[in-house]
């Protein structure tokens, strides 16, 4: 079974390389490839919408596959509620979906996405074990604290409401980017080096700092500092008790009273702007956001903390009403998006590739070198776009791949409580 | 008889005429105003009606359920939230409404008593417009470089010795909240009592001269009364546009402070639509009961008519 359906993912490329080329001949084999014209006449013809945040969903990353591939790839920005909204109420207006694994716990028993069948994708082998085992590079088990990917990355069988325990063939999304986040601190107007996460609540940066407004990952950050601190020790700062809610909230409520936070930013300029105009020294931070106000050529320092990081990750759904030609084009587009050219790119903005070693294939060695080894640039740094981000001789925060991924505290997630924790954070904002 | 007849005949004739006429005087107006009230229902009364009925509706934070069940109100009018964001959001009201009634109600007074030359008045009321010629979102954001700790006032400032610490509160406050309000919103208070002003009679004015009036006199016995209307209209817009806002009170507070909109987008953002339907029902509720005070104060129908 499986022999036949990695043949039909070859046929799939194969196929596509005839059609670039024009030609109507065919290598023997698969019944799957008998119409050729018919394909590449309809081929041309299909357009996929894929929608998904700014930082995954690229208009460079889709014109490329468009070239590639011969049909239309079409994007549209959306952000994670939005995202999860739209797949629910107006699914017809996706076909592909760049969705955050937390957002899966609440999207997928809406049966909305369809499982994904493994088989077809070519490199699923190269995925690395995060995603595919729920380990880390050394073969330990990832932190469960909130909502490991793991856990929500495989479904029983397809039209299954469910997740699976482990690998069963079917996954719930093709797992595509993803990062360990930390706090971006303005070293220059600090003056001394940050360690834990404790700092974000030091009353000595009142007024300079801030916290991201998206509760579900706001009390995450919170929850670390608060932790680090010493206050409490929280069972899973992921999925907290009603009680665990209400003293988190109690002491950022006094926090805040005490005026230490600036602002609370709920898009991605807003944490731009701030860490770039200097209004804050310390806040929550995401990687594109570090290496724009970089751009600006402000330094910020997005260093690792010694309780870790708290990781993410996104991956692409395939719409339910997906179906024939339309499924297949868009298992290509999968299996595209695992070729390298966007790992290649993701890896320029910062964030890692489910693939590292396609994207390895794509990037320049001086730039994998800095991006996944870890070591001092050979060569200046660019982002995707052309622009500077640091000269050579930089050195990524926190070291190589590895010692990033491999020490993530705790996932983005939904908490069981979502509704109370929502309430409260709203009072804690409106404190 | 038959005469008899033919007069009965056109008795009963004339009397079904006027009977006809008196259903047609009856009708024609509700059929002169079908169009309107069509588009009306169509788009305001159909989408309330929507909203209504969701708000009394269940979820589980992914799908509706059509069940009735008021648990949705129950948690807004048994929320401590409910009650910090209205008073919150009516505090943004009055500020917002008393200074940009001040400066509306002077620049329109300027306008219509100082400036004789009326090219040179409708020229000075161009000028109030000019801000208007871009977007709200960019005349909001242009604050924030201004304001902040690090932006042009502080920094100036701080330059000419006015200062030694940077102010903070200019920015991600409150101050920083109404300001904005009072920039993008004052112009709604403008036009309209400035049309009313412009309405009142010179004759009226010298005639209380003549009688001894003092200015003062002028504005608080004629000018004011005179002029209700317009303060009515202009404040009923922006009493809408404050209570209905979020966007301004997220970007200049920092996130620090939330409306009663921001939290229901909140509720949107993830997905709790019955709960967003009935914080919104109370919304209208309020800004209905805002609008029924200021329409007793004025009869604004009976003035416009004026």
């Amino acid at each position: 079974m499986t022999g036949k359906i990695e043949k039909l993912g070859n046929a799939g490329i194969s196929r596509r390389k005839v059609l670039k080329g024009g030609a109507a001949t065919l290598a023997a084999g698969s019944s799957l490839m008998a119409a050729p014209m018919v394909w590449a006449n309809n081929l041309k013809d299909i357009s996929l919408k894929q929608v998904g945040p700014s930082f995954s969903v690229y208009p460079d990353i889709a014109e490329k596959a468009s070239q590639d591939l011969g049909f239309k790839i079409e994007t549209q920005g959306a952000w994670t509620d939005a995202l999860m909204a739209r797949v629910v109420k107006q699914p017809e207006t996706v076909d592909i979906a760049d969705i955050e694994f937390w957002a899966l716990s609440k999207v997928w028993r809406s049966k909305q996405l369809q499982a994904i069948d493994t088989g077809k994708i070519k490199n699923w082998d190269k995925v690395i074990p995060l995603f595919r085992e729920g380990k880390n590079f050394d073969g330990s088990d990832a932190s469960r604290q909130g909502i490991l990917p793991y856990e929500v990355q495989y479904t029983d069988a397809p039209g299954s409401e469910s997740f699976a325990d482990g690998p069963t063939g079917f996954t719930t999304v093709l797992p595509t980017i993803y990062n360990a986040d930390t706090l971006g601190i303005r070293p220059d107007l600090i003056g001394r080096s940050i360690e834990s996460w404790a700092e974000l609540l030091n009353p000595e940066f009142a007024g300079k700092t801030a916290l991201i407004n998206i509760p579900q990952i706001g009390i995450m950050d919170a929850a670390m500092a608060i932790e680090a601190r010493g206050d409490f020790v929280y069972g899973d700062k992921g999925n907290m008790t009603r009680e665990e809610i209400d003293k988190t909230i109690e002491i950022l409520i006094a926090a805040k009273k005490s005026g230490q936070f600036r602002a609370f930013w709920s898009s991605f300029d807003e944490s731009v702007n701030l860490m770039a105009s200097g209004e804050v020294v310390i806040q929550s931070m995401w990687s594109p956001a570090v290496t724009a106000v970089r751009t600006r050529g402000v330094n910020v320092s997005y260093a690792p903390l010694k309780e870790g990081y708290r990781g993410w990750g996104v991956g692409m759904g395939l719409m339910s009403h997906l179906d024939g030609l339309k499924l297949e084009a868009a298992y290509e587009y999968l299996n595209w998006i695992l070729d390298g050219w966007q790992g290649a790119f993701m890896a320029k903005t910062g964030y890692y590739s489910s693939v590292p070693e396609t994207a390895k294939s794509v990037l320049s060695a001086a730039e994998w070198d800095f991006w996944y080894g870890g070591k001092a640039a050979a060569v200046d740094i660019q982002d995707p776009f052309g622009s500077l981000q640091g000269s050579a001789g930089l050195v990524r925060d926190g070291g190589s791949f590895e010692d990033r991924m491999g020490n993530v505290a705790c996932w983005n997630t939904v908490m069981d409580e979502d509704r109370y924790m929502v309430k409260r954070w709203n009072e804690f904002v409106s404190s | 008889m038959a005469s008899f007849d033919k007069g009965l005949a056109r008795h009963v004739l004339q009397h079904k005429q006027a009977a006809f006429a008196m259903s047609n005087r009856n009708t024609k107006p509700y059929l002169e105003a079908l169009p309107y009230t069509s588009i009306l229902i169509l788009i305001v009364g159909i989408p309330i009606a929507t909203l209504l009925t969701i708000s009394f509706w269940e979820t589980d934070g992914l799908q509706l359920y059509p069940n009735f069940t008021l648990e949705n109100y129950k948690e807004i009018f048994t929320s401590k939230l409910t009650l910090i964001l209205y008073l919150q959001t009516i505090k943004y009201t009055v500020l917002t409404l008393a200074f940009s009634l001040v400066i509306g109600f002077t620049c329109s007074y300027f306008l219509v008593f100082f400036v004789k030359s009326l090219k040179i008045q409708i020229a000075l009321f161009l000028l109030c417009t000019i801000p208007f010629w871009t977007s709200t979102t960019i005349r909001m954001i242009s604050w924030v470089p201004f304001l902040g700790k690090e932006g042009i006032f502080n920094t100036a400032a701080q330059g000419v010795g006015l200062i030694d610490q940077p102010l903070a509160f200019l920015l991600f406050s409150d101050f920083a909240v109404v300001l904005t309000y009072v920039h993008l919103f004052t112009l709604f208070m403008i036009v309209p009592i400035f049309n009313s002003m412009s309405k009142i009679s010179p004759s009226v004015i010298e005639a209380a001269r003549d009688a001894g009036a003092s200015d003062f006199d002028v504005l608080i016995n004629i000018i004011i009364p005179l002029t209700k209307t317009g303060i009515a209209l202009g404040s009923i817009f922006v009493v809408a546009l404050v209570m209905g806002d979020f966007f301004v009170v997220r970007v200049m507070s920092g996130g620090q402070s939330a409306s009663v909109v921001s939290a229901m987008k909140n509720d949107i953002d993830q997905l709790y639509y019955p709960q967003a339907a009935a914080m919104a029902v109370l919304l209208i509720a309020v800004v209905l009961a805002f609008v029924y005070l200021i329409m007793r104060v004025v009869d604004i129908r009976a003035e416009l008519e004026r």
